[in-house]
């Protein structure tokens, strides 16, 4: 948290003139429950970044594609959209949820990892 | 536009389109996403989007002091009158054009976001106002159907059944009574508009609308439908799999009237029954211990029904006869 | 050269504002401020101004459209009156919060209930707390003088706060005076460029208007506006310094008529004060000792002000037009405050009339002054000129 301004050192009329600021708070403390990234089943379809709801999907583009790489854990609430949308996650032929090794994203108790 | 997730994410993938991280709105909420998918079409064709908010969760959310998530220009003045306060931005900017303060080849996007409370309910007088000048902007209500940013209470949007806080389901009464209030054939009445709904659960239809609107020669209106993972009672991650549903049931149909020409834009040919939504969510199990549960969830289905083929009637009776 | 014009206040104020030529207008019709916006439409509609005209669908909308246009960097002015100016109340406070340069007329009207379209103050005095700076005008020249001053004082870097220039419903606004109207290019150097602060369309610098402010920070925020109004006395001075050279009308935060030598003095705002100055000259060619001050700026308040000229005096008369139920009428209140703590303080007495429209005559500013000369003021007791009992 930033420390407190007196009214002397703030623009008026309550303005906020450093756009996108807020990139400077952890949403990340949010989590409880942690989606993990398993590349080796990932199709890079992009649709965990279309929807992830806090930008925290890292993409970057590899020889003119994006590719997913990984996720923001500063901005990450875990909320598990990501998982829910990412098509690996459901048995294409049974329409039953994937079992974990064959998921791109598997979502795991925030516990289970140590403080970064 | 580029119509797929992977050309949006070769453009956008290292860029906030209008809105950052670092926001604080409930893990899995939809309105950030119908914010996104709005400003970036916005943004990749070639608009810079200046953003008017109505009090609620959105604004809440994004612009607590001395944090912002917006990155484009943005104004909140109050509940009620967003739609009022973007008619006089973008009315100084026709006035700056013309006293060729402004480039008059830069080209604006004038948005307009709102929950449905302050767009239903309060903010119904100052929309309809906005519509009626035929302002150049484009209104988008993130439906969350209850005002959610105070805890659940019942708004005109909120579906019968439905237990909020004002509206209970208790001994004697079953939640809201009424039916949804239908804003989108109210703001299509007004004739000189695009109207459009939309979903998240459908990027591209969404994004195409979008897209419409920013071309559009006057206002437009855009009913977002947006799932409040917290007050539906439903899972965090649930919001694009409830939009489907409610689209697949016909509770949110998608279409769009364009100056009174109807067109819908996703056929449902075997529509799932309404019951199947209704049970997918929390806000209604309240509901559904009661007697007359199966009652209302009736009404509803009917009216789903007969609201669906109405608009298929529409669209064949207007086709190409647009009223202004 | 100027122009002596037979006009009445609404076509004094919009005439003001051709001159000015701002860049958006939005208002809603509201007796007696309707002539206002309905000369300004016609300049609108023949192309004599460049303004963009919002026809609002209410005074809440009106008031959120100038706010919306002013914080996108545009020169904006409404116009209201009683209920219109109550309707957007919540709006008026937004606005001086986001220190918007937002210039407002208003033509004073009273409050419904029961409704009632004639003068009285109380829709101006239901905004004192508003943040807005309050200019008070005693007829159609006063009116529009302060109207071609009124952007210099909300845009200067100092103050950056709105203005509302108060002028009586039908008195001023519907009553034929003499006016001399400045010429259009002296009005437009005087006015200058409008001085943009945060414009919402400059997109290389994006700002945010109106965050949610916690009890971190909103206490600091009402901080800033308690420190603007400090810099208006100083800031209004110069302007009037200025109009005073263009216009041969200096002005100041009260006028002063007749107060060297009184022992009694009168304080009035608006156009009851023609009425006063008018008994003050008859009753001093009976003898009396008698003045008047009329407060040109009634927020801020300038305490100072009202103890350098009423300070030691023999009575002062207080009259208000508008009553605050349960408490002193708000300009009694006012004076009465700021006498706390002069050396000599006078006798002092509180007249409330005029509510509703009711007629002040000559007549009922001799009984308040006959009560002064008796000595016979009693400052907790409110007393009414022109009431039936």
């Amino acid at each position: 948290m930033p420390e407190l301004k007196g009214w002397k050192e703030i623009p008026i009329g309550g303005l906020i003139v450093e756009p996108g600021n807020s990139k400077q708070y952890k949403t990340g403390t949010w989590r409880v429950m942690r989606p993990v990234y398993q590349p080796e089943n990932c199709i890079h379809c992009m649709q965990c970044w279309l929807y992830c709801p806090d930008q925290a999907i890292v993409v970057e583009i590899v020889d003119g594609k994006p590719k997913m790489k990984g996720y923001n854990y500063y901005y990450c609430k875990g909320c598990g959209l990501c998982a829910n949308v990412c098509p690996k996650s459901t048995d294409p032929r049974t329409k039953q949820p994937a079992p974990e090794d064959k998921r791109a994203i598997v979502m795991k108790p925030e516990t289970e990892f140590a403080e970064e | 536009m580029p119509l797929n997730a992977i050309e949006l994410a070769k453009l956008f993938h290292d860029k906030n389109p209008g809105m950052t991280q670092g926001h604080r709105m409930c893990p899995g909420c939809a309105a950030p996403n119908v914010v996104r998918f709005a400003l970036m079409t916005a943004i990749a064709k070639g608009y810079e989007p200046v953003v008017g908010l109505a009090t609620g969760c959105l604004e809440v959310s994004t612009t607590i002091y001395p944090y912002t998530s917006w990155n484009v220009p943005y104004i909140h003045n109050a509940f009620e009158n967003v739609a009022a306060t973007i008619s006089g931005v973008e009315t100084a900017y026709r006035a700056l054009v013309k006293k060729g303060e402004i480039d008059k080849d830069k080209k604006y996007a004038f948005f307009a976001f709102g929950g449905d409370g302050g767009t239903y309910d309060i903010g119904l007088q100052s929309l309809s106002g906005a519509i009626e000048r035929g302002h150049k902007f484009i209104y988008i209500v993130y439906d969350n159907e209850g005002y959610m940013n105070t805890g659940n209470q019942r708004s005109g949007a909120t579906p019968p059944g439905s237990d909020t806080t004002t509206a209970p389901v208790g001994k004697k009464l079953p939640g809201k009574v009424q039916l949804k209030k239908n804003l989108v054939e109210i703001m299509a009445a007004h004739e000189n508009v695009y109207v459009a709904t939309v979903s998240i659960a459908e990027p591209m239809d969404f994004m195409k609308k979008i897209e419409k609107a920013l071309e559009f020669d006057g206002p437009s209106f855009i009913a977002a439908y947006s799932p409040c993972v917290r007050f539906w009672r439903v899972s965090d991650d649930k919001s694009v799999e409830i939009s489907k549903l409610a689209i697949e049931t016909l509770y949110w149909p998608l279409y769009e009237v364009e100056r009174g020409v109807y067109r819908v834009t996703k056929k449902i040919t075997n529509p799932k029954p309404i019951a199947e939504y209704i049970k997918a969510q929390g806000r209604f199990k309240p509901l559904l211990s009661r007697p007359d549960a199966q009652e209302i969830i009736d009404e509803l289905q009917e009216y789903v029904k007969i609201r669906y083929e109405r608009l298929l009637a529409l669209e064949e009776v207007t086709k190409d006869k647009p009223i202004r | 050269m100027p122009l002596k014009q037979a006009i009445t206040g609404a076509e004094a104020i919009a005439y003001a504002m051709k001159q000015i030529n701002p860049d958006v207008v939005a208002a809603y019709p509201i007796t007696p401020q309707t002539p206002v916006v309905e000369y300004f439409a016609k300049y609108v509609a023949d192309g004599v101004v460049d303004t963009e005209m919002i026809p609002v669908e209410s005074e809440h909308s009106a008031m959120s459209a100038v706010v919306g246009a002013a914080a996108a960097g545009a020169r904006a002015f409404t116009a209201t009156a009683s209920v219109g100016l109550a309707l957007m109340h919540e709006v008026v406070f937004i606005a001086a919060s986001l220190r918007l340069p937002i210039v407002m007329a208003v033509a004073n009207r009273a409050l419904s209930g029961p409704i009632n379209i004639h003068c009285d103050h109380s829709d101006a005095m239901a905004e004192r707390d508003s943040g807005w700076i309050q200019l008070w005008a005693e007829n159609a020249q006063e009116a529009y003088d302060f109207t071609v001053m009124a952007y210099r004082i909300a845009e200067h870097p100092d103050v950056r706060l709105p203005v509302m220039v108060n002028f009586d419903g039908f008195i001023i606004s519907h009553g034929v005076e003499v006016v001399e109207t400045l010429d259009d290019d002296v009005v437009k150097n005087f006015v200058g460029k409008p001085i943009k602060m945060y414009p919402l369309l400059d997109t290389s610098k994006p700002v945010t208007y109106g965050p949610l402010d916690l009890y971190d920070y909103y206490f600091e925020h009402k901080r800033q506006q308690i420190e603007a109004m400090k810099h208006v006395p100083r800031v209004f001075k110069e302007v009037a310094e200025e109009f005073a050279k263009i216009s041969g009308r200096k002005y100041d935060l009260l006028d002063e008529f007749m107060v060297d030598d009184a022992e009694y003095i009168m304080v009035a705002l608006g156009s009851t004060a023609g009425t006063i100055k008018h008994t003050v000259k008859e009753l001093r060619a009976e003898g009396k000792k008698v003045g008047l001050v009329k407060p040109w700026v009634f927020r801020p308040f300038v305490k100072s002000e009202f103890q350098r000229v009423l300070n030691a005096r023999k009575g002062v008369v207080v009259l208000d037009r508008s009553a605050s139920f349960g408490a002193e009428a708000p300009l009694y209140e006012a004076v009465k405050s700021a006498l706390y703590e002069v050396a000599v303080r006078p006798q002092i007495g509180s007249y409330v009339y005029g509510l509703g429209g009711r007629d002040i005559t000559p007549e009922h500013i001799r009984q308040a002054f006959e009560d002064a000369f008796k000595g016979n003021l009693i400052a907790d007791e409110e007393r009414y000129l022109g009431l039936r009992e």
